[in-house]
């Protein structure tokens, strides 16, 4: 594997308060730049929150008040200032249950670069629709029925619809939030598969409850427990050989 | 502790409470089928009172289109048949309707028919000008308390002084019905007319018409200004004690008795902004007001009912907030707010009580054509019809309420319709 120094976030002194509970708890971080960097840990660790953070979905949560500094590519995102819009349209997401819109495939896909004016005339349109969607690797399963409403999808391949749709906003970064949740081992494995090869070109960030998962997919872990990172490292490293006891017992199954 | 003791009291208990679930079921089923019998009755009632109403009674006359009485030639204008000496044609007729009559009898005779009749002889000569200086057999409307007596509605073997027509009229309509010369028809009238004050003529268009107007104002105040407070309370206001306060009170105003929102309108709209009275403008606008916070609260719960992930999934690939309500929450939403636009419409339908503040409930004899002309609505005419003394009114009230429940009934069914039809599934 080639290793590769460009740090594409970088997460310092991160504190999340829903109202005043304290959901995370100083959380610094730095995630690289085309690797797959998998969240682990219980339930109610703060995973799901940290990565909401990051493309500042928590602003929806009226109560939610995040605090500290996270900079991608440099740029410093926790600010009344950032511009939330195009920091979306650089970071995708995928969420946990599939959530197509009820429109067709191909107005799934082409939402996203149709508000961001993406595409000038209806064949550009229509290009990135299909890359995105050979991308996601769903094209050849969806090409006879790119008018069908994406709802009508199975579960896996919905959830690849989203991918794609996240896709093609030309994004940077992928936030995954548990995205095989709520999928049979077959979907799971061929979104596992994609994960692989996005990769390539894209920086994914994915929040995963199955360990296994994380071992695969993953070349850097971070394991969070009760609003604190525990432990960060090499995948091989953390699942093999960790540092700290807590991470330890959970990898080995003994609490979470 | 015996353990077949315990088990026997399981069991007991058990029953009990099996039975219990059974008595529960008995009760519900009571309930509704005391709910429906009423219903029933109440239908029932309205139904074979007003049944009649949409027939009329017509008397055959014969009438002489005399071109010398008419005091018209075939060359004459519209005008001058507008001025056409019709009421000699109908008098001439009135006096033959039997062989040597008495002038008292004559008399007798003319109010077994309708005052209406002069026009039904000149209509029928405008649309048939060929028949001048011929004789035709028409039809014409019966006098209302003919009518009445021969439905049945009111009774013969009362004494003379109690009844409306004397035993001369009523030996005079028994002849006619042996002679085949009186026959029951549909009634047009109640249709094509707007109110009058003789039942005989007087119909529900106007009044129809005017609830339409009206509720055409509601729809066209209250259906954007509801979509605009729901989207904005729902989607884009800041959570605090101002908004709470907002929200509260929506509540508290859709509890408020109309009568309240009608001296609103007779306060504000009729005395301060001096808009015209009695019209679908001020009674729309009124009504609008009443029905608002009915529609914001279906609006805003139908908007809630979008799931959040949608909304998020659009904001997640950078659709701005106002983009991802109007592109995906809204059009998600419609259905909802449109079945709960409809709700309210039909609660302002049926609304009688405001109106009346600002002065819908006049006598208006004509058919409104735009919202600034004084007219009736359909539930204030109903009031009025069952208002007055004359007999006839009573079936014709009974029909307007089958027209209203018609109407409602249809309301409803769409906003069914278009729930079914554009409800998205995800």
């Amino acid at each position: 594997m080639v290793e590769n120094n460009n740090t594409k976030i970088s997460a310092k002194d991160v504190d999340v308060f829903y109202s005043e509970k304290q959901a995370l708890n100083k959380i610094s971080m730095d995630i690289k730049e085309k690797e797959v960097t998998a969240l682990i840990g219980p339930s109610g660790c703060g995973k799901s929150t940290f990565l909401r953070c990051i493309n500042r979905m928590n602003d929806l949560i009226e109560i939610c008040k995040v605090t500290g500094s996270i900079k991608v590519d440099n740029e410093e995102i926790i600010s009344s200032s950032t511009d939330v819009v195009s920091l979306r349209s650089k970071i995708g997401m995928v969420f946990q249950k599939p959530n197509p819109f009820p429109k067709s495939i191909f107005d799934n896909v082409a939402y996203g670069p149709s508000i961001h004016g993406l595409a000038d005339t209806k064949s550009d349109l229509e290009n990135i629709v299909i890359t995105s969607l050979k991308k996601a690797g769903l094209y050849n399963e969806v090409k006879d029925r790119l008018n069908e409403p994406g709802t009508s999808l199975s579960g896996g391949q919905q959830q690849r619809l989203c991918i794609a749709r996240a896709i093609a906003v030309n994004p940077e970064i992928i936030l995954m939030d548990e995205p095989c949740s709520a999928l049979d081992p077959i979907a799971t494995a061929i979104i596992e598969e994609l994960i692989d090869e996005l990769r390539l070109n894209y920086t994914i960030i994915i929040v995963t409850h199955s360990m296994q998962q994380a071992a695969r997919v993953s070349q850097k872990t971070c394991f969070f427990h009760l609003g604190e990172l525990i432990e960060s490292g090499e995948t091989n490293k953390i699942f093999t050989n960790p540092d700290n006891t807590k991470t330890q017992d959970y990898i080995t199954g003994r609490f979470g | 502790m015996n353990s077949t003791l315990t088990q026997e009291r399981i069991i007991a208990l058990r029953k009990k409470r099996s039975a219990q679930d059974l008595r529960f079921k008995y009760y519900g089923f009571i309930a509704m089928c005391l709910a429906l019998a009423v219903l029933v009755f109440l239908l029932y009632s309205i139904f074979s009172r007003g049944f009649s109403a949409f027939q009329k009674t017509t008397i055959l006359l014969e009438i002489n289109y005399d071109q010398e009485v008419l005091k018209l030639t075939p060359n004459s204008t519209d005008q001058e048949i507008e001025k056409g000496k019709f009421f000699k044609v109908k008098k001439n007729a009135l006096n033959n309707v039997f062989e040597n009559l008495s002038k008292s009898d004559a008399k007798l005779i003319k109010k077994l028919f309708s005052t209406n009749i002069d026009k039904e002889i000149k209509n029928y000569y405008i649309d048939n000008p060929s028949v001048l200086n011929t004789t035709q057999k028409l039809w014409v409307t019966a006098h209302s308390n003919v009518d009445q007596m021969l439905k049945g509605n009111s009774r013969r073997d009362v004494p003379e002084d109690r009844r409306k027509l004397n035993d001369i009229q009523l030996s005079f309509i028994d002849q006619l019905v042996e002679e085949d010369r009186i026959q029951k028809e549909f009634n047009n009238f109640f249709f094509t007319r707007a109110d009058s004050r003789h039942p005989e003529i007087a119909g529900i268009a106007g009044s129809f018409m005017g609830s339409l107007l009206t509720l055409f104002v509601v729809f066209i105040l209250s259906f954007p200004i509801a979509i605009g407070a729901s989207v904005y309370l729902e989607e884009f206001a800041p959570k605090n004690k101002l908004t709470e306060l907002i929200e509260v009170n929506i509540s508290n105003l859709a509890a408020v008795p109309s009568i309240v929102f009608g001296l609103l309108g007779l306060g504000v709209l009729l005395n301060v902004f001096g808009f015209p009275r009695s019209t679908p403008l001020v009674g729309g606008t009124v009504l609008a007001l009443m029905t608002l916070p009915t529609i914001i609260i279906a609006c805003r719960a139908s908007l809630k009912a979008v799931p959040p992930s949608i909304k998020e999934g659009a904001l997640a690939i950078g659709a701005t907030k106002s983009q991802a309500v109007f592109h995906h929450v809204v059009p998600l939403a419609l259905p909802g707010t449109l079945t709960g636009t409809i709700i309210g419409l039909a609660q302002a339908l049926g609304e009688t009580a405001p109106l009346i503040m600002i002065g819908m409930v006049a006598f208006i004899p004509n058919i409104p054509t735009g919202i600034t002309e004084p007219s009736a609505s359909l539930p204030v005419q109903i009031f009025l019809w069952v208002e007055s003394a004359e007999r006839g009114f009573q079936e014709k009230s009974a029909a307007a309420i089958m027209i209203i429940l018609l109407f409602l009934f249809m309301m409803n069914a769409l906003a069914v319709y278009l729930r079914n039809r554009f409800e998205k599934k995800w």
